[in-house]
């Protein structure tokens, strides 16, 4: 099986589609046709420049440009998790505490992968590392998004129970364990769903497109499981970080709880 | 020998304030609502940022780390929160069955689910909570609102106790006139209160309030909430 090449006809043939479900959209009076124009619109001008992107960024050899790439996509998924959450820690933790967990996760995880497994020469090879660690980002980015979301959530509603403990003498430790675990197991449910319901439910996107691009199913069938055990060790690790550091921010030196660190009305 | 002193304790909504409690002194506080009564129990308990220190006996709070400081220092708030679903797991194991006995429950309450106490059940178990701590001084914040009067007195009995058997300096804000007014006649083996009371953004020594019917009701009126439970003994 050869990789077929699309022409602009053939994009073509599938844009008129959209334009089809727009012109629906208009007889029927549903009021999307606009945005289903622009978000099409976006879609192509966004993958587009992206292939170029790429196309430029895979003839790069200098480690110091593709590593420079790198951080970027580290910093927008940290910007990311930041804008989901309810509840922002003030000040630069807000970025940094994600931010830090997703580095410490997801650059960790992808250079055990690319030397030990996958065994790429050089390593930083951008046709391996920069797909890679964009699933292993993107994933990561929202096991961490909601585990901090809960984290900081739980603590806000639950001031009067985590104070009724310290005053109890408890640690701050102690005082959050149970909301501590509640919130990796939130960050973890995705994952371990998407794991469950891989290949009977959904053929994951990794493994449709190495299957349309000639790959044989069981090749894509290993990457894929693979990859999904990558991002489970990455958001695994990422939220147990981001729940650490998230948690020791949420207390002071004298061990009170400090939920003006966080944004919202104040409590 | 247990006393707590406050020098310079700045909270936010008062002046700094020096404070003696010598060992077994029970002091009641009291003030229109907002005006930092329990602000200031907070910071004594190291729940808030503060500024100034407080010692308890020669030991300065700052230099105990701030868990046991505050089992030493036991403050019980006015409204009382529980995180397990069973009252037991809230106690310590070595439990003495007889300071649930004090506030009329029986052993088998800590089997009983938090869901199902009612507002003055949940109020009794919390102090019976924090006293099994033993804590070497206490700061009560209306540790008797929601009950109705046989429960009221057990509680106020159970604390005198407190105070003459461990020697327990008693910080207590309480919203009850009457209460403030009957524990502050000395009894046997106890010493009566002192009465404060929060003015502007000061402590200052409440006015004795002693004597005619009227005077009772008045200072009853600047109450936060009404006591149904309370309003036959004017009758």
């Amino acid at each position: 099986m050869e990789l077929i090449h699309l022409s602009p006809l053939d994009l073509g043939l599938a844009a008129s589609l959209v334009l089809l479900l727009a012109l629906l959209s208009w007889r029927l009076h549903l009021g999307v046709e606009q945005r289903v124009l622009i978000a099409a619109l976006r879609s192509a001008i966004q993958l587009s420049l992206i292939g170029l992107v790429l196309n430029f960024l895979f003839a790069q050899t200098s480690f110091a440009f593709i590593g420079l790439w790198t951080l970027i996509m580290l910093g927008v998924a940290g910007w990311e998790v930041m804008a989901r959450q309810k509840h922002r820690y003030r000040g630069a933790w807000g970025f940094g505490i994600g931010t830090l967990s997703m580095f410490l996760s997801s650059f960790s995880v992808i250079l055990l992968a690319l030397t030990l497994i996958i065994g790429v020469e050089p390593w930083w090879q951008p046709q391996y590392l920069i797909p890679l660690l964009g699933m292993l980002l993107g994933n990561t980015m929202s096991g961490i998004a909601i585990a901090l979301d809960n984290l900081s959530r739980q603590a806000w509603e639950g001031r009067g129970r985590i104070e009724a403990r310290l005053l109890l003498g408890q640690s701050w430790e102690c005082a959050i364990r149970d909301i501590r675990r509640d919130s990796m197991r939130a960050g973890l449910i995705p994952i371990v769903n998407s794991m469950a319901a891989a290949g009977l439910v959904s053929l994951p996107g990794m493994m449709t497109g190495q299957i349309l691009s000639g790959s044989p199913p069981m090749e894509a069938a290993k990457y894929q499981m693979m990859i999904l055990f990558l991002i489970t060790a990455g958001t695994g690790l990422g939220s147990a970080a981001a729940v650490w550091v998230g948690s020791r921010r949420l207390f002071d030196h004298r061990q009170r709880l400090r939920l003006d660190r966080l944004t919202g009305p104040a409590p | 020998m247990p006393e707590l002193r406050l020098l310079g304790l700045k909270t936010r909504n008062l002046a700094p304030i020096d404070l003696h409690l010598a060992p077994g002194d029970l002091v009641f506080l009291s003030g229109p609502s907002g005006s930092g009564k329990s602000l200031l129990l907070r910071a004594l308990a190291d729940l808030d940022e503060h500024q100034g220190e407080v010692w308890l006996d020669a030991t300065p709070c700052a230099t105990l780390p701030a868990p046991e400081w505050r089992q030493r220092v036991g403050l019980l708030p006015a409204e009382a929160f529980w995180w397990y679903d069973r009252v037991g797991d809230h106690f310590p194991t070595a439990l003495d069955p007889g300071l649930l006995d004090r506030l009329g429950f029986g052993p088998e309450v800590l089997d009983w689910q938090v869901a199902r106490l009612s507002t003055g059940e949940r109020q009794r178990l919390a102090l019976a909570r924090l006293l099994a701590l033993q804590p070497q001084a206490l700061l009560l914040d209306e540790a008797t609102a929601n009950l109705d009067p046989p429960n009221r007195d057990q509680v106020e009995a159970l604390i005198q106790d407190y105070r003459r058997e461990r020697d327990a300096p008693v910080l207590w804000v309480s919203h009850d006139p009457d209460q403030r007014q009957r524990l502050a006649q000395p009894m046997p083996g106890l010493s009566g209160a002192r009465r404060l009371i929060i003015r502007g953004d000061r402590l200052e020594e409440e006015e004795p309030c002693a004597g005619p019917e009227g005077h009772t009701l008045q200072a009853q009126s600047q109450q936060g909430r009404p006591q149904p439970g309370r309003a036959g003994s004017w009758n």
